[in-house]
């Protein structure tokens, strides 16, 4: 939130584009990209929810909608964008937790071995119900 | 000093990161591509049936709830901040109607999950 209010026509220094020039910027930006695709994939959730309240019609349509080839690039691209938080977001967890007397690297380990696992549980689970 | 509501949209930010980087590759794979190609898991996974099962059964409907608030809390709040990165003056403004935005899609996912009941 910017409490510098602008004084009337004073120079703005053009700031468009500043973190193209490093790599390590572009990634901060891909990395905060993901945001978007998390979120359009909950209020696509969402509309299944409010798709499925309406009855077995609705919830058929919103259903078809999603076996649509945009539907699944859609998802395809936010699924490689969304591990891509993952790995981050396990990655900076270390330097967000107070001092832990265990290695930093293994708490990320830990993470992913976590994300894999209930990816893997959750699969599996519904494999078995759907049976 | 005026209160702030960053510390709560913070954690709310914390635990939609985290939530997201748990189960939120697994999920979208699931609901966007494996069960409408019916690859690894069979179509029926996702049917009409299953699903008002699921959102009938309470635990079900807290998953549901979760997943949907704390992904959109995560994603506006950093949207939000991302703007500024970009170049854009966020103010009040911008904060009211991206925190709003995921305040009104709690709020309605918790309103459909009590219409479609228990």
């Amino acid at each position: 939130m910017s409490r510098f209010k602008p004084v009337a026509g004073a120079y703005v220094r053009p700031t468009g584009g500043w973190w193209r020039k490093n790599p390590y910027f572009v990634r901060y930006m891909f990395r905060e990209g993901t945001a978007v695709f998390l979120t359009i994939y909950a209020v696509i959730l969402l509309l299944g929810l409010n798709r499925l309240a309406q009855g077995e019609a609705a919830y058929n349509a919103w259903r078809a909608a999603l076996a649509t080839p945009w539907a699944l690039a859609f998802h395809a691209v936010a699924l490689v964008a969304v591990v891509y938080h993952s790995i981050t977001w396990l990655r900076v967890m270390p330097k967000t937790a107070p001092r832990l007397p265990v290695d930093p690297a293994l708490i990320t380990k830990g993470g992913l071995a976590a994300s894999g696992g209930a990816s893997v549980l959750i699969i599996a689970v519904l494999w078995w119900v759907a049976r | 000093m005026k209160r702030s509501g960053e510390p709560i949209f913070w954690a709310l930010f914390g635990a939609g990161g985290m939530l997201a980087a748990l189960v939120g590759p697994v999920l979208i794979f699931v609901t966007g591509i494996a069960v409408p190609l019916g690859f690894l898991l069979p179509q029926r996974t996702m049917s009409y049936g299953a699903m008002l099962a699921f959102t009938r059964n309470p635990v079900g409907k807290a998953a549901v709830l979760a997943v949907i608030s704390l992904f959109l809390f995560h994603g506006c709040h950093r949207m939000v901040h991302s703007l500024h990165d970009l170049g854009f003056r966020t103010g009040p403004t911008a904060r009211i109607a991206f925190y709003g935005f995921a305040i009104l899609g709690t709020v309605i996912a918790a309103l459909l999950l009590l219409r479609i009941g228990l």
